[in-house]
């Protein structure tokens, strides 16, 4: 491939790639812990991880078990509401409300998966936009509910005393880490998951589901139980987002949230565990440093996103693996 | 005990649209035997093995396991029970390694629902996988991509998956296709091997080999039952003659 013109680094790089493998999600969680003083401000840095963690989720179907889902934002958006929802009307403390909207997510994640899953290629992907954009529908008209087109406001996660230590969401640094224990706590659980025998599963079923069936696998609870997984992860972001924001736009349901997740996994690496990480956080960084200097950002990024799906279809992680571990 | 049917389909008959790859065929598989399936292409031999393990349901007739009628079983049972098959064409998972095909088909009897303790820490079901690749004789080729094999070793890792369900009831179907003559060699002694063990059926093409090897035979003609007995009774059969017209001598 064409990455493996570079000047190769030999075993010393392997043996890191080696490492940080075998400790992912250490090695994440460190990554993580120095972000926000590497981002040109702090709100920046929990996109990263809101976003992040949304192609982890999207990555566990598409990546590990082989289905294109263009339906992803109704999950983002169903954590993002159900949190907001539960804290803006009814009062619900955050750390209860984000429980509920990657519940509501994994409830809705149940009905979408459970429908899309009987058809397969090019017909689930429309079958999970279709879903998707009647939950976009009920959303917008619901508007006591929602807020419809004017999004949902008044999300404010405010201060909450955890055992007698004083957590308070408006400062920005306090309101990065916070998110960030519980994206590297859903980390670790992907991780546990895509290591256990379950995981191996996913992949025998993206491989090659005959013969998946054949070994005496149940092709179709395997990709049932990956699209709810996968529903919850996307929906723990999204409430994330719900409380990283204060409010929820109602384009957080849009077909182009989506097609962001699709892009930015298929840019980071897919079926890996840090490309879609990684593949978020470039694409929010390119989007922030952009549109500094033009409207046009989505311009420069399509742009990069074809050159990679072009020359490096195995992603920005996928080429730098290759370079360390020819 | 052997010598009682272990696998028997009744009055199967299976239609694609209206064309009819099997009609009104029974037969019976006795436990312990190695039964050959044989019949020019297009016979209905590969048709008759996907409803024998699971993989299609039969139009007519029903299908009997150990006594149990499991027609219509959804397919992911049939391993569970103990039928599994070597595909005719190559079908693995190709980006796998060698010994991960092997151990994601082990898996599959043992782990099934561990959703959270690490696949490495499953020693016996790593072990157990290179154990069958030993056994087929792909040992050195365990880190390897299967896509990357070489077709024979492919064949090989075929049957390795299809042991790992620890079958009661082998089929394997035309597992020598496109074998060099070494290659035929060593694997009709694997062959050997395993049904000295279980119950194989086997379809082949090449007369000489299943005259060899098989303890009974069935013909298979235009999707029809044409004649069954030993290898002897089925050289001597006028009607299996004229259909391998020339080759029957063989
Ligand atoms: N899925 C299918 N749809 C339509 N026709 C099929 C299908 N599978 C097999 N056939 C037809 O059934 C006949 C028997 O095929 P097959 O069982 O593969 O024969 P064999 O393995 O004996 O060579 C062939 O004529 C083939 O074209
Ligand atoms: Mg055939």
């Amino acid at each position: 491939m064409t990455a493996g013109h570079l000047v190769l680094p030999g075993t010393r790089g392997r043996r890191l790639v080696d490492a940080i493998a075998r400790h992912r999600v250490a090695a994440a969680v460190a990554g993580l812990l120095v972000l926000p003083w590497v981002m040109p401000y702090q709100a920046l840095a929990v996109n990263v991880l809101v976003y992040g963690l949304y192609a982890v989720g999207f990555n566990l179907l598409y990546g590990y078990t082989g289905l294109l889902s263009f339906g992803h934002a109704a999950f983002f958006g169903a954590g993002a509401y159900g949190c907001g929802i539960a804290i803006s009307r009814f009062g619900v403390p955050w750390p209860p409300a984000l429980i509920i909207g990657t519940a509501f997510a994994g409830a809705l994640g149940a009905v979408i998966g459970g429908l899309a899953i009987r058809t397969r290629g090019i017909y689930f992907a429309m079958v999970t936009l279709a879903l998707a954009q009647c939950v976009y529908a009920i959303f917008y008209q619901w508007v006591s509910l929602t807020g419809g087109e004017n999004g949902l406001r008044g999300v404010n996660a405010g201060r909450l005393l955890l055992f007698g230590w004083q957590l308070d969401l408006i400062d920005p640094t306090t309101k990065y880490y916070v998110v960030l224990v519980f994206v590297a706590l859903a980390l670790w659980l992907v991780s546990r998951v895509l290591d256990s025998p379950f995981g191996a599963v996913l992949e025998a079923v993206r491989e090659n589901e005959t013969r998946a069936r054949a070994c005496g696998y149940d092709v179709r609870a395997t990709k049932f139980l990956s699209f709810v997984l996968s529903a919850l992860v996307c929906g723990l972001a999204g409430s994330l987002m719900a409380i990283h924001l204060s409010v929820v736009p109602i384009d957080t349901l849009n077909y182009t949230t989506s097609g962001l997740v699709v892009m930015m996994t298929l840019l980071g690496g897919m079926g890996t565990f840090f490309g879609p990480f990684i593949g978020a956080g470039f694409f929010v960084v390119v989007e922030d440093v952009t549109t500094l200097y033009t409207d046009h950002w989505q311009l420069v990024v399509g742009t990069i996103f074809m050159v990679f799906v072009l020359f490096f279809p195995r992603g920005i992680w996928g080429v730098i693996l290759q370079w360390l571990r020819p | 005990m052997t010598g009682e049917v272990i696998l028997a389909a009744e009055h199967v008959g299976k239609r694609f649209g209206r064309f009819v790859a099997l009609n009104d065929v029974s037969i019976g598989f006795r436990r312990g035997r190695l039964t050959s399936v044989i019949g020019p292409n297009g016979a209905g031999k590969t048709t008759f093995f996907n409803i024998v393990s699971g993989a299609l349901a039969p139009s007519e007739g029903r299908i009997r396991f150990d006594g149990n009628d499991i027609t219509g079983l959804a397919q992911h049972h049939f391993a569970r029970l103990g039928i599994a098959k070597s595909f005719q064409i190559t079908n693995v998972f190709p980006w796998l390694t060698v010994l991960e095909n092997v151990r994601v088909a082990v898996q599959a009897l043992h782990a099934r629902f561990d959703i959270w303790r690490p696949r490495a820490r499953h020693r016996d079901l790593t072990e157990r996988a290179a154990h069958l690749l030993d056994l087929v004789g792909l040992h050195g080729q365990r880190e390897r991509q299967a896509a990357n094999l070489a077709h024979g070793e492919q064949r090989s890792l075929e049957i390795a998956m299809a042991l790992a369900c620890e079958p009661k009831l082998l089929l394997l179907d035309e597992p020598t296709a496109g074998m060099s003559p070494e290659e035929t060699k060593s694997m009709v002694a694997l062959i050997l091997r395993l049904a000295a063990k279980r119950t194989v059926v086997l379809v082949e093409h090449k007369m000489k080999l299943v005259m060899g090897i098989s303890d009974h035979i069935v013909v298979l003609h235009h999707g029809e039952l044409l004649a069954q007995g030993s290898p002897d009774e089925i050289r001597a059969n006028p009607e299996v003659r004229l259909v391998y017209l020339g080759q029957a001598a063989a």
